[in-house]
């Protein structure tokens, strides 16, 4: 079963340079912008304040299309003392420069950094904004690597998928500043954390911990309402849940889904998803049953529980099969 | 001794059919996105490369191929050859497998045991864009039959890569075989399901530091016998995903164990021996 997408107002969509862009919607709670923002060149994207300091743009649960212009991620803002950081970049140049336009009628302080989740297109195209605007890039170790691998292929597909137009000034632009395990940055009076993880939705997911709010910037490691996509290890994400529930946060900014989630309890339903996705594969490949068979049938048990089912599931269920095949 | 391995490898990758990339015959797939008259006109340039101005036989019904309609991950996109032994009393000797507009199209050459008794074998491809799938079966005259059918294959984060980089180098030359009865639902022949652990990796891609391009790191070479007779053997290249995985029926002969031997474009030989199960036989 497939719930139609989160309606789109027309009247909350503004023009720039040809491009609608998909404004404030009804649920958010958008920042007081004075006259002057809303003359700005770069009209700023609608942002949620989710704590003291920490702010969000929701992505709509949808696939990424010319209509909702690849907006599809959550992406947060954190703001220290002495400066801002940004968790993914936003899936193009348009969309990272509206962020950029809305952190500065926020704060006058500086974005220091850039921190990307993980390799894919909705969370970095949006990269090379905040590398000209002067902000260090860090990433999971793997994360060049994977990018090496995949840039050409995401820019071609993508140009397909979201039009020329939105593709202008997109970039493959790898971090700069890797994170091995674990590590630190800080933004005055405020710490962030960031963790590397193994393979899971993909080999490069890194998740950032705001100790002060309690807040926990997820990347796709964790989906509420839009299926989760397995890119990387279906063993290896599963493996990881009681790890992830004992990060001591008390809310989440999940990589796609409701802004904020509830923590640890957003990981309840893809949970319950990847034990019913294998076991259903486990079942099929015990039986001998091929791969294009089995991956029409695993997992339907949960289609009525997630937005974008028929997207995603037959994918994650072949991935999931070569994986399930080796134990 | 490594150099001139190196070169005698690209000599022979030369002289074969697997060796072949479009850029390097001069063909430029559109940005845009491949349709059915576009791939079969890449197939247009490549058949002569392949298989020089020998006539090729379409849809006569020798040989067929089935692929999902639209891929769900464009790199792990299963495919099943069938023969039709009704068709081919002399049996078949060789398929060949194209993606036509992947970077490396032959994506693998099986050359088939004289008495292995094969009617169909199952892999699993990279596909990097719309295209048709095509195998070429060839029988003992030279006689060539094609049979082809087009994959979406394109769009979104699926990509035609590595999933877990880490686990494929540190598994990397695992073996498993599974032996599958013979059963009306597998024709009536027992199965055998070969499959490896290696990155079969592109070598299309650059060191994000060094910009050098990665090189290529693939199974080439694979022979899977049974009893100490070949049931099949093959050329394969990056078109293959990654832990490639083979299954095919075949004629059991006498109780002999079932041996593979994989080689690497690095030179590396992994190794398998398992005892005939009873359930094969
Ligand atoms: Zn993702």
């Amino acid at each position: 079963m497939k719930r139609p997408a989160l309606p789109i107002d027309p009247a909350r969509r503004r023009l720039i340079g040809g491009l609608a862009w998909l404004g404030a919607q009804a649920a958010l709670m958008p920042l007081p912008f004075g006259a002057a923002a809303l003359a700005a060149a770069q009209p700023p994207l609608a942002l949620k304040t989710v704590a003291e300091g920490v702010l969000a743009f929701e992505g709509v649960v949808e696939l990424e299309t010319p209509r909702n212009e690849g907006a599809v991620a959550n992406l947060g803002v954190v703001v220290g003392d002495d400066a801002v950081a940004v968790i993914d970049s936003g899936g193009s140049v348009v969309q990272a420069k509206a962020l950029i336009a809305a952190i500065a009628k926020a704060t006058a302080k500086p974005v220091r950094y850039l921190v990307n989740t993980h390799m894919h297109p909705d969370h970095i195209f949006g990269n090379a904004a905040f590398r000209d605007i002067g902000a260090t890039i860090v990433g999971h170790r793997n994360l060049p690597r994977a990018l090496a691998a995949r840039g050409p292929y995401y820019l071609q597909s993508y140009r397909e998928q979201l039009g020329p137009a939105l593709m202008t000034g997109v970039e493959i632009v790898p971090p700069s500043v890797l994170v091995e395990d674990t590590m630190q940055l800080d933004l005055g009076g405020r710490k962030l954390e960031l963790k590397a993880w193994p393979a899971a939705h993909t080999d490069n997911d890194l998740t950032v911990h705001d100790p002060e709010s309690g807040t926990l910037f997820a990347g796709d490691l964790v989906f509420v309402k839009h299926l989760p996509i397995v890119d990387g290890s279906l063993l290896g994400w599963m493996r990881q849940m009681d790890q992830l529930a004992a990060i001591p946060a008390s809310r989440v900014l999940p990589g796609h889904g409701p802004v904020p989630s509830l923590w640890p309890e957003a990981l309840a339903g893809e949970r319950r998803y990847f034990e019913a996705l294998a076991a259903d594969l486990r079942k099929a490949i015990a039986a001998g049953t091929p791969m294009a068979e089995a991956a029409k049938t695993a997992g339907q048990s949960e289609a009525g529980n997630w937005e974008l089912f028929d997207a995603y599931n037959g994918r994650n269920a072949t991935t999931a099969y070569a994986e399930l095949e080796w134990e | 001794m490594q150099t001139s391995f190196m070169c005698t490898r690209r000599a022979l990758l030369r002289a074969s059919a697997l060796g072949v990339t479009l850029a390097a015959i001069g063909i430029q797939p559109a940005q845009a996105q491949q349709t059915m008259e576009s791939s079969d006109h890449i197939w247009q340039d490549l058949k002569g490369v392949v298989f020089g101005d020998r006539t090729i036989r379409e849809a006569d019904g020798v040989v067929a191929i089935e692929a999902p309609g639209r891929a769900q991950d464009a790199a792990l996109v299963p495919v099943n050859i069938t023969v039709d032994p009704a068709r081919t009393p002399q049996g078949i000797t060789a398929l060949t497998l194209i993606i036509d507009v992947n970077p490396s199209p032959v994506a693998a050459t099986f050359k088939i045991g004289k008495d292995a008794g094969i009617t169909h074998i199952a892999t699993r491809l990279r596909v990097n864009d719309y295209s048709y799938l095509r195998v070429i079966a060839e029988t003992p005259d030279g006689g060539l039959h094609m049979a082809k059918t087009f994959v979406k294959a394109s769009g979104g984060c699926s990509a035609p890569a590595v999933k877990n980089m880490d686990e494929a180098l540190k598994t990397m030359g695992q073996m498993k075989l599974r032996q599958f009865a013979a059963s009306p639902a597998n024709g009536g022949e027992p199965e055998l399901q070969l499959m490896i652990r290696h990155p079969n990796n592109s070598g299309l891609q650059r060191d994000p530091l060094t910009q050098y391009f990665i090189p290529a790191h693939f199974i080439q070479t694979l022979d899977i016998s049974q009893g100490g007779r070949q049931l099949l053997s093959m050329e394969g290249g990056i078109s293959i995903s990654e832990d490639p995985n083979f299954r095919f029926d075949y004629k059991v002969k006498g109780t002999g164990e079932i041996k593979a031997q994989a080689t690497d474009t690095k030179g590396k030989v992994f190794n398998g021996a398992w005892p005939l199960e009873a359930t094969g036989m």
